[in-house]
């Protein structure tokens, strides 16, 4: 009955699952400001011209995250860079101007996908590689050839991303030689703050992000042509616009209406770190005369608001979140004892292929999380069900191991006599073995229900919300009351859910049985 | 009729190392028969086949003229009691749960299990109001084998394995439950086969002795027999040492 209760719950999860619905529609983005402006943009925009229910997943990891979340449909549009879809996805090599790229790109996502590049925006946003403007005048820095004959002595901080991509790092060691002392991978916003104070020497930077001139940068000119042009547009699948054409008309109103100028104000105001995007979409729109309502937004935000404030201006958030941290862990957890506890005694009565199965489940632990929430998104798209699904393999290692191990280990002298005397095996099992194990199987528990909690913050990644949620979003904001408005409660929850499941196996101690056991 | 029998037993594990090398053997209704040997000479083997904790490779086992083959081995457990070295007490029972075992899983009624606990605690020499209620961590290790041997005799099994019953106790508390243990032996009239290393157990507590070496029985005798006519250098060596 019990587990019947269980998958009629993650049924019902799967059935709230966003794509499914046919009125909804569903707005990703990459992990920086820009990319969450403009998915905010889009969403708003849509809002605000159709009846749809419009479904936001901003923040997802990544070029990689995105792409596939958009293929498998996920999501229906995210805001995607002509060059990018050239060189990253395509695997092509940067040829032409704007238009040009654009055209290729079109007809092969087309072809390919059936996704469209609609509405080019009217701006592009380029990669470059800055340096410090004091290294720049002490080195005669100018161009990126320049930087490649002192680079052995230098050290790159990159994004994530730019690290591994053709159209990034990898490109520009071969057409270049760049050869830094030292390259070390960082979160898009933070690499700024290290430039800053010199702690590394050569960032890769966004024509359109207004902390070049903040944070003292120079941008070297890409002397050899190797950068493609980065224009903004929407990508939608055709699914969707042929489901909803509305759609593909109005993010049409978007076409040509923002430049690198006005995109930099609005980045600007996000990266002050003082509104949120939701305040400036709402303003680019008005700008431009695509919704209604003349006057500035209302919600002016106080400057820099405390920590304390900031976490009692966010407390229904909070609340929000906390919950949805716990269901996801909980119903992994969850899934993970039905699955787990059973597998354990089955390996234990099965005891040949036992040391190799649990070894196996083992390397699961070895998996970083990141790559293993990425990894089901081709087939559960992004959002809670592949979340759920990648916290209940984590979960199910140290769960199996202990059931095996404790019911193994189980007083073997106690349960030679239970069985000689006459109980049967189930008998045994009931009533001696797994009373004898349960303190250890608990153990089990409540280590992979604190994994569970922990790994949990690390969802928001593909966009199952939770704790993680105001701890990547400021990570790309930059905005440590907001990092920490998710960290301090994803902490105090795994203290609280560890001292919770430490006082229930404490509490299933068999009597008789002296603590050390 | 022979309470216990074995017929041609050989057992061999699965990795080749032979237990008992054919073994025959008979225990009349009501003797006390001790199995002696060192340790690997199969004496626990052969004792194990009785309640069929152990199947025999080839030959027959038979309890009450019955093939064990042909018997529930469960069944078969529930009508045989038994004792282990260190009493195999569950330890998260209290001693009455312990003692309780046998009868509860025959299904017995509640009242009638509840004076046979009592009897049976009596019985083996200690007090219902102290021992029922404790924990067999909070026993003295002669007390638990008292315990075991109670729950062992709880369900009145006419036949009582017991392995090394006394083996894991000081001098002084071993010598107390000899004492205890000639006596109930007397009273019971039961048929009891007891596994030892130790000769002079043997031929304190057996009505006959069977000596074994390498999964055979060298000699099986009366403790006055073996030590008049030893059969072999092995027996005469144990019995000089």
């Amino acid at each position: 009955m019990r587990r019947f209760l269980l998958l009629a719950l993650l049924f019902a999860l799967l059935g709230a699952s966003p794509a499914l619905a046919a009125d909804r529609i569903v707005v990703g983005s990459k992990n920086f400001e820009e990319s969450r402006l403009l998915g905010e943009v889009f969403a708003q925009l849509l809002e605000s011209r159709t009846g749809l229910e419009v479904e936001r997943r901003l923040g997802l990891a990544g070029t990689q995250v995105c792409f596939e979340a958009l293929k498998t449909g996920a999501i229906d549009v995210y805001p995607e860079y002509t060059g990018t879809g050239l060189v990253s996805i395509l695997g092509e090599e940067a040829e032409g101007g704007p238009a040009q790229t654009l055209n290729r790109v079109r007809s092969e996502f087309l072809s390919r996908w059936d996704l469209w590049w609609v509405a080019p925006l009217g701006f592009e946003n380029s990669f470059e590689v800055a340096v410090p403007k004091e290294l720049a005048e002490r080195e005669r820095l100018k161009t990126i050839s320049d930087l490649a004959r002192i680079s052995k002595r230098l050290r790159g901080g990159f994004g994530h991303e730019f690290v591994g991509r053709e159209d990034g790092l990898l490109g520009l060691q071969r057409v270049y030689g760049l050869d830094f002392a030292s390259v070390q991978p960082f979160q898009h916003a933070l690499k700024y703050q290290a430039a800053k104070a010199r702690e590394v020497d050569a960032v890769d930077v966004y024509t359109t992000d207004a902390r070049l001139i903040t944070h003292n940068l120079v941008v070297l000119e890409d002397d050899r042509g190797f950068f493609p042009p980065y224009e903004a547009a929407a990508l939608v699948s055709g699914e969707t616009l042929r489901k909803h054409p509305e759609v593909g008309s109005i993010l049409g109103l978007l076409a040509g209406a923002l430049d690198e100028e006005t995109m930099r104000a609005f980045n600007l105001r996000l990266q002050e770190g003082k509104e949120d995007e939701a305040v400036v979409a709402r303003d680019a729109l008005r700008s431009l005369g695509l919704v209604k309502g003349g006057e500035r937004a209302e919600r002016e935000t106080s400057s820099s608001p405390t920590l304390t404030h900031y976490l009692w201006d966010e407390r229904s958030a909070l609340m929000r979140r906390t919950l949805e941290h716990l269901g996801i862990s909980a119903l992994a957890l969850l899934a993970g004892i039905v699955v787990a506890v059973p597998l354990g005694l089955w390996l234990e009565r099965h005891r040949g292929g036992a040391e190799a199965t649990i070894r196996l489940l083992g390397m699961t632990q070895t998996i970083p999380s990141l790559a293993l929430l990425a990894f089901f998104i081709p087939f559960l798209g992004v959002g809670t069900v592949p979340a759920v699904v990648a916290l209940w393999i984590y979960s199910l290692f140290p769960i199996v191991r202990n059931t095996y191990s404790g019911v193994r280990d189980a007083d073997p002298r106690a349960v030679e006599a239970a069985t000689a005397l006459g109980m049967t095996p189930g008998q045994v099992l009931r009533e001696v073995r797994l009373p004898l194990a349960a303190p250890v199987l608990m153990a089990g528990i409540r280590t992979a229900a604190v994994l569970t909690v922990g790994t949990a913050t690390l969802a928001a990644f593909i966009g199952a919300g939770g704790l993680g949620e105001p701890i990547v979003t400021g990570l790309q904001l930059a905005n440590s009351a907001m990092i920490l408005s998710g960290a301090i409660p994803a902490a105090l929850l795994a203290l609280l859910v560890d001292g919770l499941l430490g006082w229930v196996e404490r509490a299933l101690q068999p009597a008789g049985l002296t603590s050390s056991r | 009729m022979s309470a216990l029998e074995a017929e041609g037993v050989v057992k061999t594990y699965p990795d080749g190392t032979a237990a008992l090398a054919g073994v025959s053997l008979s225990v009349p209704q009501g003797e006390t028969l001790a199995l002696v040997g060192e340790s690997g000479s199969g004496k626990t083997t052969l004792l194990r086949l009785f309640n069929r904790m152990v199947e025999p490779s080839e030959g027959e086992v038979r309890v009450e003229g019955r093939p064990v083959s042909e018997l529930d081995p469960i069944a078969l457990r529930r009508r045989i009691g038994y004792v282990p070295q260190d009493g195999g007490l569950i330890p998260h029972w209290r001693v009455e749960r312990n003692v309780d075992l046998v009868p509860r899983l025959l299904d017995w009624d509640a009242e009638r299990r509840k004076v046979r606990v009592r009897e049976m605690l009596e019985l083996v020499g200690l007090s219902p109001d102290v021992h029922a209620p404790r924990y067999p961590a909070e026993l003295s290790g002669g007390q638990r084998q008292r315990v075991a041997l109670a729950r062992a005799l709880a369900a009145d099994p006419p036949v009582v394995l017991l392995d090394e019953p006394f083996g894991a106790l000081d001098a002084l508390t071993r010598l107390e439950l000899h004492r205890q243990f000639v006596e109930l032996k007397k009273t019971l009239g039961k048929t009891l086969v007891l596994v030892t290393h130790d000769l002079a157990e043997a031929y304190r507590l057996a009505d006959r002795i069977a000596v074994m070496r390498g999964g055979k029985i060298l000699q099986i005798g009366r403790p006055e027999e073996l030590k008049e006519a030893p059969a072999d250098p092995y027996v005469r060596a144990l019995l000089d040492a």
